[in-house]
Parts: structure tokens; C-alpha cells; sequence
């Protein structure tokens, strides 16, 4: 498929690069011929928005630690529409974690993998490096914030390279339980690192994660959301990228009955690379929003977001709002975004909205698109009268549309048991 | 040596408008190393008979039988009919989203064989039948029929029919949209399946330009959801000359 090239703020975007070599024009054509979601993704381009000042920009979105700044949405709001805040309603109040200070938390937090020159400490309000990165965005992040006496902190000290993942394992207790969570991961400059953040069990969780990369660090985060099918998360993941420092954050969301995770990075000073990708399979009752925001703030440095989901089942339903702003100093960006969905069964919907605001015309590239495809008796008959019985079929639909995120993965022992994963999510919603 | 039999064939479908009778009492048999060309006017069921043989659930079949060997095919799924040496070569190749051809050919081989083929002889037959067909290298990276032209979708069902050796072949306008080369190289792909393996063919097609290359032994002209007239290759020129008149005019009495 060609995309015809845009043209946002008098610089050239659109389709302009392919990320990984043998899969070219992976999924491209998903939205062909069905398009299910909303009028704000169209054919294989999504939307963008040509804004550059104004109430609606990204770069006027209020972020502060003040509650008081933070009324309770109301869902009409942009950064809520989307929102089931009924679902919410456990994660978005000011209230501690239960039991908080005992042992009876409900969420559990192990933490492995550690080697030398990695530290593990606490952090109280007022202590640097928390609060440093996290720009709360939005109520969620700052009733958070506010109720986490201690925030985990992880140090991966200068010049060490952990070569096994640091693993940080959060475990839900309680199902409806109010639990508030906070990591903050610091890379000291010229360190490798990678993080695994693993949601699993149940509660009502409100985690906020703050990432340092120091100038010259490697720093990857996967947050996977293994999480039981009566778990609420709400959560901002957010990033600071030193001077040619490399980081990458990999969302996998699989469980959960709502879950909402913002994740966004912003670059300390120049040479960067940040990267953010995203998995999701939202099954029936399943809500899975993603929201990701880079912000180009400072000159040549470079991003890249992915985000695919395959949804299945009446009512299960994704969103992902991807904000891009690449502002007038940002000089010698190169951007790019993507958001694709597969839709295999009737009553899923996805929401996916591509916002890209481009404030100079001094850059390497800025692209974008968005399509929602779908899996229907068609693909399935075809696929079967090759002789490949239905389950297989549904498989590798799902797994090589998922492949490409899977990849990014550098940890082996979660690629193999995502394939599990998948087959299982496959089998749960039946068909 | 096997045979196809099929057997007063009634078709049809539930449509908004209520049912529709499509195909009215179809009967043929096709033994292994057999070309049968089927030729009639639009909408006269000549993709039904395809797509009932191969499965396709929108069909139902309300009376009559399909027999491999024998064997009951209506009894059988898609997929168990593709194992069990069946192969409908589309009018319409579907694109399918996320799945790239070489993880396509693969399981769909591994499904009809019962074992995944060994790695590196079919990784090399594959690319050997590709450059027979003509069919660029980077298409084993694409998705399914995803972007692929009309023409070059019908070079990879011929691909398939290479690759996945069936007794039986169902060729459904296979030479629309080919253009004057393609149409041979797709016609020697056939050709070839045809003596490696003795398969037995039906050809459905309109223009008798591929019969130059595909040479049929039999010819069935298809009117109004049945066989009107069955002869040998001459009647496929006898068509090309007075058209379907003298058909449609027994069947518009016959009514
Ligand atoms: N899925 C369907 N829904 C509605 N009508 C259908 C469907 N499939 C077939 N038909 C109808 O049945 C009749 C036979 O269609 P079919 O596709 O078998 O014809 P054909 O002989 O292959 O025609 P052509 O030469 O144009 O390919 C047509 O009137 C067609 O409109
Ligand atoms: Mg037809």
C-alpha cells in the first residue's frame, strides 16, 4: 500500500519507513476493506491533527504535584474521553493503599536479579532522584504519587552492565483492593540495564514509574500486565533520556478488567534514541487504553512507537492516543509512530488516534499511521482450505501480526511464553 | 488412481432476500489425470460448485453428494479437504492480515502432509518454485495476497497447487487477469502438477485462449446451476463462435 505523503507545518510525513527488515509491510493493509472504528482512523492513516498552540497541544497539557489542580474527570475531558471512569473509580480517588505500612498490602513487591553495582532502596516525598522524571498528567498519576510514602528505587550504578533483566515482580492480593505503587529506575551515565516490571494477580493498582537514563545508559522497561481478569491498573511510566543514551519501554498488556497506562519520555539533551512498544489482546469485558506521548523537547534525537492489538470478543475494546510533539527547538528530530489493530471477532472496537504536532520545519523525518484490520470467515476459510485446521489458523493470524512487538523483546524467556500467552488469550474468548 | 464424483448437486444460499437456489442438480466425475473445462455465462454457479467442493460454510448443500474415493467430502471440513487432496485455486484469493507467505506456506504444508516439512529442502523448494512462476523473491516476506495484484495473486494459488501436490485441483478463473506471459508460466505450473503428481483438473474459465495451453479432455458448458452440455475440446470452440444463445434459450424452456 502507498500512502500518499502529508504535508503537517510545511514538512513532508506520513508512511516513510518500515522498522524491521523482513517484515515489510507487515499488516499494512489491515484496513482495506473493513474499518470498524471510530471516524477518527481512517484507511491506513490515521489522523493527525495540525496544531501548534492552542488549548488542544500537548505542549500546554497541565502537569503538576498539586491535587488541588486535578478535579475529577468528568469524561469529557481529552485525556479521559475514551475512559470507562466508572471502572476507575477504585484507582482515581485520594486514598492510601489498604493497610498500608502492614503486611497486609495487597500488592507485593520482589525484587530480583540484582547484581553488584546494582542498589535497592526506598525513597521518601522530597527525596532526588523521585519526583525528578514524573510529570503527573493527569489525577490518577498525582492521587498516586501523593499516596506512596516510600517509592522503590533502583540504581543501576555507573559503567555496570547488568546482563541478566533485574526483575521486579508486583503481585496483586486483593481483588478491589486499593494499592498505590511507585519505582523509580535510575541509570547512571554509561550503564545497561534491563528492567522487567511483571503485574500479576489482582487489586485496584495506581503505579507510577519513573525512569532516569542517564547520559550514555541503555535502559529497556517491560511492563508486562499479566494480571487476573478483575485487576484496575492506572499508571504513567515516565522517561528522561540523557545525551546518546538509549531507551526503550515495551507495554504488554494481556489481563486486567481496565487498565490504562500513559507512558512517554522526554530527551535530557541530544543523540538519543527512545523507543516505545506496545502489545495488547483485549478479550471480552476487557478494557486496554495506551496512551504514549514523546516529546521532542530538545534537538537531534529520535523515537519510534509501535502499538499492536488484537481484540476479541462483544465488548472488548482498545484505545491508543499516541501524541507527538516535536518542538521549535527540537531541531534534527527523527519521529515516527504506529498503532495497528486486528480485530477478530464482531463488537470489539478499537480507538486509535495518531496526534502528531510538528513545530519546526528543520527535521529529519516525522511519520505516522493508525489502521484497524480485520480477521474475518474470509481470512479463516482461506486459511482452512490450505488444510490448516481452525485454531492454527486464528494462531497465526494472531502471532504474526503480534510478532514484530514480540521481537523487541530481548528477554528469550518472555518471547516463549507470550506465544503461550497468546494461544491461551485465544482459546479464553473462544469462538 | 482416484476419482471425484459429484452427484446431483443441489446449492444454496440464505440471502437478506430469503433462499436462493443456486446450483440445481450438478453431476460430474473426475478421475486422477483428468482436465475437465467448465465454461458458462456469469452467475450461473460455476464459483458455487467451486466453493461447495472446497467447503466454504456460506453454502449448503441441500441434496446430492461429493465423493473423494469414495469418501463422503460433505462430511468433511475445509481443512480436512484441503488433507485430503483438494485444492480450489480462488476467483477472489483472500488477503489475509499478519500472516507472511513463508509462515503461510509452511503451515498450511505441514497441515496437509501431517509433519512440518524438512527446513532446508523446502525453504529451497519454495524459491525454486517461486522463480518458475515468476514471482519475486520479497513476496515470501509479505502477507498473504495483502497489496498483491490481481495477476499476482493468481501466480501464488498456482504457487500453492505446486507446493501442496493435491489429487484434485479446482482452477476458478485462474487466467483472469494474467497477462499474455503470465498466462503461460501459470498454465506450465498446472501443466507441471499435472504430470508430477497425475492430478486431476477442473478448469473453469471464459476464454478459450488458455485451453491453448491447458488442453482439456472435456468440456461441460454451465447454464443455470447445471451441466447443459457435456463434449470434448471442439465444443470449447463451438462457444467461442455462437456463444451461449442455443443454452440459455433450453434453459429459459426448460423452466
Ligand atoms: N455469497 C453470495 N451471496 C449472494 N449471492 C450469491 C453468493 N454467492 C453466489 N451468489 C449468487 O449465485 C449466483 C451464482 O454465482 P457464482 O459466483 O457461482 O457464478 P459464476 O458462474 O461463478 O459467475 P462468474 O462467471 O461471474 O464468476 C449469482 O447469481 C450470484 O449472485
Ligand atoms: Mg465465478
Amino acid at each position: 500500500m502507498t500512502e500518499t505523503p502529508e504535508k503537517i507545518a510545511g514538512v513532508e510525513v506520513g508512511e516513510r519507513r518500515i522498522t524491521i527488515p523482513g517484515f515489510t509491510e507487515e499488516g499494512e493493509n489491515l484496513a482495506a476493506e473493513t474499518n470498524i472504528a471510530a471516524d477518527h482512523t481512517h484507511g491506513g492513516l490515521g489522523e493527525s491533527k495540525e496544531i501548534t498552540s492552542g488549548a488542544g497541544s500537548r505542549a500546554n497539557r497541565h502537569t503538576g504535584f498539586n491535587l488541588a489542580e486535578f478535579p475529577d474527570p468528568t469524561g469529557r475531558e481529552e485525556e479521559w474521553r475514551f475512559t470507562p471512569l466508572k471502572k476507575l473509580a477504585g484507582v482515581l480517588s485520594d486514598t492510601p493503599t489498604e493497610g498500608a505500612g502492614t503486611d497486609r498490602e495487597p500488592v507485593d513487591y520482589q525484587v530480583s536479579g540484582t547484581v553488584e553495582g546494582v542498589v535497592v532502596s526506598t525513597l521518601r516525598h522530597g527525596e532526588s532522584p523521585r519526583g525528578d522524571v514524573l510529570q503527573p498528567a493527569d489525577r490518577a498519576a498525582v492521587v498516586g504519587y501523593k499516596n506512596v510514602d516510600e517509592a522503590l528505587h533502583i540504581k543501576v550504578t555507573q559503567n555496570t552492565e547488568v546482563a541478566e533483566p533485574i526483575r521486579v515482580d508486583i503481585t496483586g492480593k486483593a481483588a478491589g483492593a486499593r494499592a498505590n505503587g511507585h519505582i523509580v529506575i535510575e541509570s547512571e551515565p554509561n550503564s545497561k540495564a534491563v528492567v522487567v516490571l511483571e503485574h500479576r494477580g489482582s487489586a485496584d493498582f495506581n503505579g507510577n514509574v519513573e525512569v532516569k537514563a542517564a547520559d550514555g545508559a541503555s535502559v529497556s522497561v517491560i511492563s508486562l500486565q499479566r494480571w487476573e481478569n478483575d485487576a484496575v491498573h492506572v499508571g504513567q511510566h515516565d522517561a528522561e533520556v540523557g545525551r546518546d543514551a538509549t531507551y526503550k519501554h515495551v507495554a504488554v498488556t494481556l489481563g486486567g478488567h481496565t487498565v490504562r497506562l500513559n507512558t512517554n519520555f522526554r530527551y535530557a539533551a541530544e543523540g538519543a534514541r527512545a523507543e516505545m512498544y506496545g502489545l495488547y489482546f483485549a478479550d471480552a469485558g476487557q478494557h486496554i487504553e495506551h496512551r504514549t506521548f514523546v516529546d521532542h523537547n530538545t534537538p537531534r534525537n529520535s523515537s519510534d512507537v509501535l502499538y499492536k492489538g488484537a481484540l476479541q470478543g462483544e465488548t472488548a475494546r482498545s484505545v491508543w492516543v499516541g501524541d507527538v510533539l516535536i518542538r521549535k527547538e527540537a531541531e534534527g528530530t527523527d519521529s515516527y509512530e504506529k498503532n495497528q489493530n486486528l480485530v477478530l471477532t464482531d463488537g470489539a472496537r478499537a480507538d486509535s488516534v495518531p496526534n502528531l504536532e510538528i513545530e519546526t520545519g528543520l527535521i529529519e523525518g516525522a511519520g505516522h499511521a493508525s489502521s484497524t484490520g480485520r480477521f474475518d470467515d474470509n481470512h479463516l476459510f482461506y486459511l482452512m482450505s490450505r488444510g490448516i485446521p481452525e485454531d492454527i489458523a486464528r494462531q497465526l493470524v494472531v502471532r504474526g501480526f503480534m510478532n514484530e512487538i514480540v521481537q523487541k523483546i530481548e528477554v528469550p524467556s518472555i518471547r516463549e511464553s507470550l506465544a503461550d500467552d497468546l494461544e491461551r488469550e485465544l482459546r479464553i474468548s473462544g469462538h | 488412481m482416484s476419482t471425484l464424483e459429484i452427484k446431483d448437486l443441489h446449492v444454496s444460499i440464505e440471502t437478506d432476500q430469503g433462499t436462493k437456489h443456486i446450483l440445481k442438480g450438478v453431476s460430474l466425475t473426475i478421475s486422477s489425470g483428468e482436465i475437465h473445462a467448465i465454461m458458462g455465462p456469469n452467475g450461473s454457479g460455476k464459483s458455487t460448485l467451486a466453493s461447495t467442493i472446497a467447503g466454504h460454510p456460506r453454502y449448503e448443500v441441500t441434496k446430492g453428494e461429493i465423493l473423494l474415493d469414495g469418501e463422503d467430502v460433505l462430511e468433511m471440513g475445509p481443512d480436512e479437504r484441503a488433507q485430503a487432496g483438494l485444492f480450489l485455486a480462488m476467483q477472489y484469493p483472500v488477503e489475509v492480515p499478519g500472516v507472511t507467505m513463508t509462515n503461510f506456506l509452511r503451515t498450511a504444508k505441514t497441515a496437509i502432509d501431517g509433519e512440518a516439512p524438512k527446513l532446508r529442502t523446502w525453504t529451497k523448494e519454495v524459491k525454486q518454485a517461486m522463480e518458475k512462476l515468476r514471482i519475486d523473491a520479497d513476496f515470501a516476506n509479505r502477507n498473504v495476497n495483502e497489496g498483491f495484484s490481481g495477476g499476482e495473486k493468481k501466480r501464488v494459488e498456482i504457487l500453492q497447487l505446486e507446493l501442496f501436490k493435491p489429487k484434485f485441483a479446482i482452477l476458478d478463473e485462474t487466467d483472469s487477469g494474467l497477462d499474455i506471459d503470465a498466462l503461460r508460466v501459470v498454465s506450465e505450473g498446472v501443466n507441471r502438477a499435472h504430470e508430477d503428481n497425475d492430478m486431476g483438473t477442473l478448469l473453469i474459465t471464459h476464454y478459450t485462449r488458455i485451453l491453448n495451453y491447458i488442453k482439456p479432455s472435456f468440456v461441460h458448458v454451465f447454464v443455470d446451476g447445471r451441466v447443459a452440455e457435456q463434449g470434448g475440446p471442439e465444443l470449447a470452440d463451438e462457444l467461442e463462435a455462437n456463444g451461449y444463445d442455443r443454452f440459455l434459450a433450453t434453459a429459459a424452456a426448460g423452466v
